[in-house]
């Protein structure tokens, strides 16, 4: 029997794995990916919500979010582009000019 | 007229502003006419509010005219407020009087030089300063007018700053009158303390109920309010000051340290004179050190060359006879001779300046001689100076002096030998001076020769006009024959109460028929003393005469024979190193060691230490920022789980 | 028939005028070639104008519209205000600074007036959904402004940092979001608040409390979450750092204090608990970090972490008393940061080669008048009396110590204290060093004057009277209590 539980169990999960991604990995686009992970993780757990307790605002709030992270996705990669033609990497630990 | 007594300090505030802020730009005369005029309208009002006074009866002179509230805060309230009587009057007549004939003295004086603005702005706001003090009706306004005339006399006896000795002079000054001042404090709080007011009205009324006479407290509050006395006045042991203030030029010490601001002390003690009264301890400390200054400065005054410096001691001399005039009971005595003092003082220094202006600036006697036809006026009124502070009759100083004598007779016998030959010796060592710059041989160096010329009438003739009130200005209280001691009479009103306590003292004190009081006094004792003194005062004459005119090798040979007493004398008793040695250079090492070691070390040490620690930690959390993203997202992550785990496990 | 909910738009008036003065814009940037700049300026500023016409109607008001996501009250008349002179003064003062750049990009404008209309969105938003919707907007017009100058490599990075841990935290903030759902069922404030008060709250919701709590955190620049606050403030076109330590503080502060203290408040024991933390050290770490600077626009944001600090403190002191002050704070540091970011656009001159603090030397001599309304605005951060700086700072402070926290008002007295060091240090260096041996002139604009003079009038005015505004943000935050 699959309960909440477990859509909330994979979803922390998912997240978890987003977050790790995001602090480790050094390609841009990568952790892009990672942060699409996150809100990803966080939509899966909304659905299981909205089903569980019978409400509709939660597959609401998804789409929603959907839309936010595409927009922000977008912007992500048009920044990455600019960094890209500025230093030839997207090596995230290359973006170090400013410090301290 | 009376209610306006508040303009009498506003007319020279007036001057000093506008001297002082706009003048930049005026030329001589404007600048030393306004400063003059301010003054001279502030005698004008004195002189109507004057004439007001003696319309009025006489026991009800004296009002009380409060402008502002100044502090009020619970017990204290204290005003700005006047108290008209004929003490104040006179002190008021005299200051503004003396004063304005000083400035326009001074308009030809200080001609050329650069600080003239400067000048007459600073007199004016010393004249404001002497009159708040002499006009206050209360303690704490007194004494306002007290620091203002002590920050006065700083500016001005420093005023060729430039000069090291000059302004060391002032810093010397300032610092010994606030050693006065100290003590003046402490008996202006013991006052507060005691009666809750400072006003004299109510401070008097009450305190012969309140204290009992001659007890701890009121002779503690009138020795203190004394020592504030001894350092304004410059009596021993705080004189130190007065000679080194010659330092200033003339007219300042003419004006300042002659006629006025040390005469605050006398001002002071009289005003308080029923405090006095209650404390014969204190009158006796009074008597004794005034007595005791008026000999021991006029032995210092007949070994000095510099004629300002004769004139120096010559004035703690004469301000020695004052206190000795009120320790003895009579303040009326005591302030009688203050006016006739200021007359013939201011008179002195004046026609003093006038001889260093005809020899560009001399300054020692040796270097003067037989300058009587060269600059006549300077030398008849110098003359008429000397005859006044002699005694000689009929010179004001003859008669002042003489009360002041006759009294301290009656009091003591002891007084009255020092009062005495105080009186021989200063008639011998002022017609010392006489002779020394006016007459014998000359001995002006060549260049002082040539410049040699009568002071301008701007000059001079304020000389005659004080020349005049030495002659006349006694006159006013001519003993013996009722009704004629004028000065006497206007101000018995003021020191009745006093007179009462000591009367009352005496009773007490010889059950029989009182002898004190004025009514029944001995005048076969009186024209007695009279005699001795003038008797006294030729004699110094002639003696002078004598060393500096007939005999000139005479001087040399005394001084050869009392070689080491003259030197004693003739280093004013070593006081000033003494007073070095003593207090002014542990007190100096002191600061200087808290500065080099407590100040920089530990204090800065503290303050930047802490500065120092604070930058160190800033310095560390900076580091933090590595500028790589992955250690922000850390971070965030770090505050995620301390925060949801706090949350979690409340 | 469907049932159409009740749409009214009036409540939103003042965003959608917004919205559509950035649709003009953009029009406009594809028609016009030449002077796009100023029209769009002027464009911008009509929009504004008209904002600011049509927010009056709210102060009155205490309502919820759009069956209750958004609510239009004197809350958010009194921010709506905060957020339009923001993006005003930021207008004014990017004008010189896109032509001195060479930066003809209507786009500019358009981005700023939709972050806006997102602020005002977020300020409003009285259910979860609003507020990250207009969270979200805001960002990402926020990122790519961050990002828009061509020429400097810190503009991209800076803008990359932001969109990298703003998404992260936006994720933490919505995962958040997703737990409180779960718990209370539903997501709009009043709901919440519902379920709070109901007492047995689950874990779940306070975990989801505490990232909700974390994700406004990175927003306002709290520690141990400010880390992108220095690189991005320091990196982004000036006009835009001053938009940023401005807007978008005061409107995440305002949702935080919406949601906290309108749902969130059966809880109030422990999560202020969490801000007393948050607070102090995020005052200690801001100016601590300020002292060594050596950039300003770095200094400016170490001190806007530390001012952030500050209003932390008075959402710990809460009530009445501590959100009025707050919003008063935030007035108030509204009219300091965009003055001070103004001038330093200004002094920075082309390609922002100028922003280092020492470039402040003997500006005093230079522009006389420029060097004192710096120092006004300094004085204001550092809060000395008159300003409406030292009114703030001591508003807050006061509200915290009737409340209680004492220890919390001597570390902000004695922070503040630490701040007047690099405060002052530009005042001296303005005044009391000679200039670099060639100064290059500074050119002024008519926008960037009167920018910076109706900002440094204002600080002062708020500053000398502020009675009025006290009582302004006393009576917006009615509706929250």
């Amino acid at each position: 029997m699959v309960t909440l539980h477990h859509y909330l169990v994979v979803s922390a999960a998912l997240f978890a794995l987003g977050v790790i991604g995001v602090m480790i990995r050094r390609n841009l686009i990568v952790v892009l990916m990672c942060l699409e992970l996150m809100l990803n993780a966080v939509n899966l757990s909304f659905v299981a919500f909205s089903h569980y307790l019978g409400s509709l605002e939660g597959q609401v709030f998804v789409l929603f979010v959907m839309v936010v992270a595409a927009a922000e996705v977008a912007v992500g990669l048009a920044i990455a582009v600019a960094v890209f033609r500025q230093k030839g990497s997207i090596d995230v630990n290359d973006v170090n000019l400013m410090k301290w | 007229m009376i209610d306006l007594v508040w303009l009498i300090p506003v007319f020279p505030v007036i001057g000093f502003l506008i001297n002082g802020l706009i003048g930049r730009g005026f030329p001589e005369r404007v600048i030393g006419w306004i400063g003059s005029l301010s003054v001279g309208t502030s005698f004008v009002l004195a002189i109507l509010i004057f004439s007001e006074l003696l319309g009025m009866d006489a026991g009800s002179r004296s009002r009380e005219v409060v402008v502002y509230t100044w502090m009020l805060s619970g017990k204290l309230n204290v005003p700005i407020g006047f108290l008209v009587d004929p003490l104040s009057m006179v002190m008021m007549l005299v200051v503004s009087g003396v004063g304005f004939i000083i400035h326009v003295y001074s308009i030809g004086y200080m001609h050329g030089e650069l600080g003239f603005r400067r000048f007459f702005a600073y007199l004016n706001l010393f004249v404001f300063s002497m009159l708040m003090l002499v006009a206050a009706n209360n303690f704490l306004l007194m004494f306002v007018g007290w620091e203002g005339v002590g920050l006065c006399s700083y500016l001005l006896i420093g005023y060729y700053y430039e000069k090291k000795s000059a302004s060391d002079a002032g810093k010397k000054a300032f610092v010994v009158n606030r050693i006065g001042d100290f003590g003046f404090l402490l008996g202006m709080f013991l006052i507060f303390t005691t009666f809750g007011t400072f006003s004299f009205t109510e401070v008097f009324a009450a305190a012969p109920g309140k204290l009992p006479a001659g007890g701890l407290l009121i002779t503690g509050i009138t020795l203190l309010l004394f020592v504030g006395a001894t350092g304004k006045s410059a009596q021993l042991p705080l004189y130190t000051w007065l000679p080194d203030a010659m330092e200033g030029p003339t007219p300042v010490s003419a004006l300042i340290h002659a006629a006025t601001m040390v005469t605050a002390g006398v001002y002071m003690v009289s005003r308080c004179s029923v405090l006095y009264a209650m404390a014969p301890v204190s009158m006796t400390v009074v008597a004794v050190i005034g007595g005791a200054t008026a000999f021991y400065a006029a032995t210092i005054g007949i070994t000095q060359f510099d004629i300002k410096r004769v004139l120096a001691y010559s004035t703690i001399s004469q301000l020695g006879y004052m206190f000795m005039a009120c320790g003895v009971g009579a303040f009326a005595s005591g302030i009688f001779h203050l006016m006739t003092h200021a007359f013939f003082k201011a008179l002195l220094f004046l026609a003093a300046g006038s001889v260093m202006h005809a020899l560009s600036g001399e300054l020692d006697m040796r270097n003067m001689g037989a300058l009587r036809k060269k600059v006549p006026y300077t030398h008849m009124t110098y003359l008429f100076g000397t005859l006044a502070i002699a005694g000689i009759i009929p010179f004001a100083g003859f008669f002042s002096k003489d009360e002041i004598l006759f009294y301290s007779f009656e009091r003591h016998v002891g007084f009255w030998i020092l009062g005495a030959v105080a009186a021989l010796m200063t008639s011998f060592y002022m017609f010392r001076s006489v002779f020394l710059t006016f007459y014998g041989e000359s001995r002006v160096t060549p260049e002082a020769a040539r410049h040699l010329h009568e002071s301008p009438p701007i000059m001079t003739v304020p000389l005659m006009i004080l020349a005049f009130l030495s002659l006349v200005g006694g006159l006013v209280g001519i003993p013996i024959f009722e009704g004629l001691n004028r000065i006497g009479d206007f101000l018995k009103p003021v020191f009745a109460p006093a007179q009462a306590i000591i009367n009352g003292a005496a009773q007490q004190a010889h059950a029989a028929v009182s002898h004190g009081a004025e009514a029944h006094h001995n005048v076969g004792l009186e024209l007695l003393l009279m005699g001795v003194s003038l008797a006294v005062a030729i004699a110094g004459l002639l003696l002078a005469r004598r060393m500096y005119i007939t005999e000139p090798s005479r001087p040399d040979k005394i001084i050869e024979e009392w070689k080491g007493v003259h030197t004693l004398v003739y280093n004013k008793y070593w006081v000033d190193e003494l007073y070095d040695f003593l207090f002014v250079n542990s007190i100096v090492n002191f600061s200087r060691f808290l500065w080099k070691r407590f100040d920089d070390l530990v204090i800065d040490g503290i303050v930047n230490g802490v500065a120092e620690v604070t930058r160190w930690f800033g310095a560390g959390l900076r580091r933090v920022q590595s500028g790589l993203v992955k250690d922000y997202a850390l971070s965030i992550l770090f505050g995620v789980l301390l925060v949801v785990a706090y949350l979690v496990l409340r | 028939m469907i049932p159409i909910p009740a749409i009214n738009l009036g409540s939103i008036l003042p965003a959608l005028i917004l919205c559509a003065a950035g649709l003009v814009v953009l029009a406009v940037g594809l028609f016009v070639r030449r002077g796009a700049v100023t029209v769009a300026a002027l464009i911008s500023l009509v929009g504004i104008v008209l904002a600011f016409m049509t927010n009056s109607p709210l102060r009155a008001l205490n309502a919820e519209a759009f069956s209750g996501l958004v609510a239009a009250d004197s809350f958010c008349w009194f921010l709506n205000i905060l957020i339009l002179i923001a993006v005003g003064l930021t207008v004014l003062i990017s004008a010189k600074y896109l032509a001195d750049e060479g930066m003809a990009l209507p786009e500019y404008f358009v981005l700023l007036l939709f972050c806006a209309a997102g602020m005002m969105f977020m300020v409003s938003g009285n259910h979860i959904l609003v507020i990250f919707i207009g969270l979200e907007t805001l960002s990402i017009s926020v990122y790519v402004l961050a990002g828009i100058h061509p020429a400097i490599p810190r503009s991209q990075e800076s803008a990359l940092k932001y969109l990298l841990l703003g998404a992260f935290s936006s994720g933490l903030f919505l995962y958040g979001a997703a737990l409180l759902y779960g718990s209370a069922g539903s997501l709009a404030l009043p709901a919440l608040a519902k379920y709070f008060q109901a007492g047995s709250t689950s874990l779940m919701a306070k975990a989801g409390m505490g990232l909700l709590l974390i994700g406004f955190g990175f927003k306002v620049a709290a520690v141990p979450f400010h880390m992108w606050t220095p690189d991005v403030y320091e990196g982004a076109p000036t006009p835009i750092t001053a938009f940023m330590s401005v807007g978008v503080k005061a409107a995440a502060f305002a949702a935080f204090v919406r949601v906290f203290f309108d749902s969130l408040a059966a809880l109030q024991v422990n999560w202020s608990q969490i801000l007393w933390v948050l607070a102090l050290v995020t005052m200690i770490l801001g100016n601590l970090a300020a002292l060594v600077q050596d950039n300003i626009k770095r200094m400016l944001a170490y001190s806007s972490i530390a001012h952030a600090g500050y209003i932390l403190v008075g959402m710990v002191a809460g009530h009445t008393e501590g959100t009025s002050a707050l919003l008063y704070y935030l007035l108030a540091y509204t009219f300091t940061n965009m003055g001070a970011f103004g001038v330093v656009a200004l002094v920075g001159r082309k390609g922002e080669a100028n922003n280092m603090i020492d470039d402040y030397r003997g500006l005093a001599k230079l522009h006389p008048l420029l060097a004192v309304t710096m120092a006004i605005f300094l004085f204001s951060l550092a809060g000395v009396p008159p300003t409406a700086g030292f009114v703030g700072k001591f508003t807050i402070f006061s509200a915290a110590v009737k409340e209680g926290y004492v220890g919390l008002v001597i570390v902000g007295v004695l922070t503040s204290a630490i701040s007047v060091y690099y405060y002052f240090r530009v005042v001296m260096k303005m005044y009391m060093e000679a200039p670099a041996t060639e100064p290059q002139a500074l050119h002024f604009g008519p926008a960037v004057v009167v920018g910076l003079l109706i900002a440094a009038v204002g600080v002062l005015y708020i500053g000398i009277f502020p009675i009025t505004y006290l009582d302004l943000a006393a009576k917006s935050v009615m509706p929250l209590f």
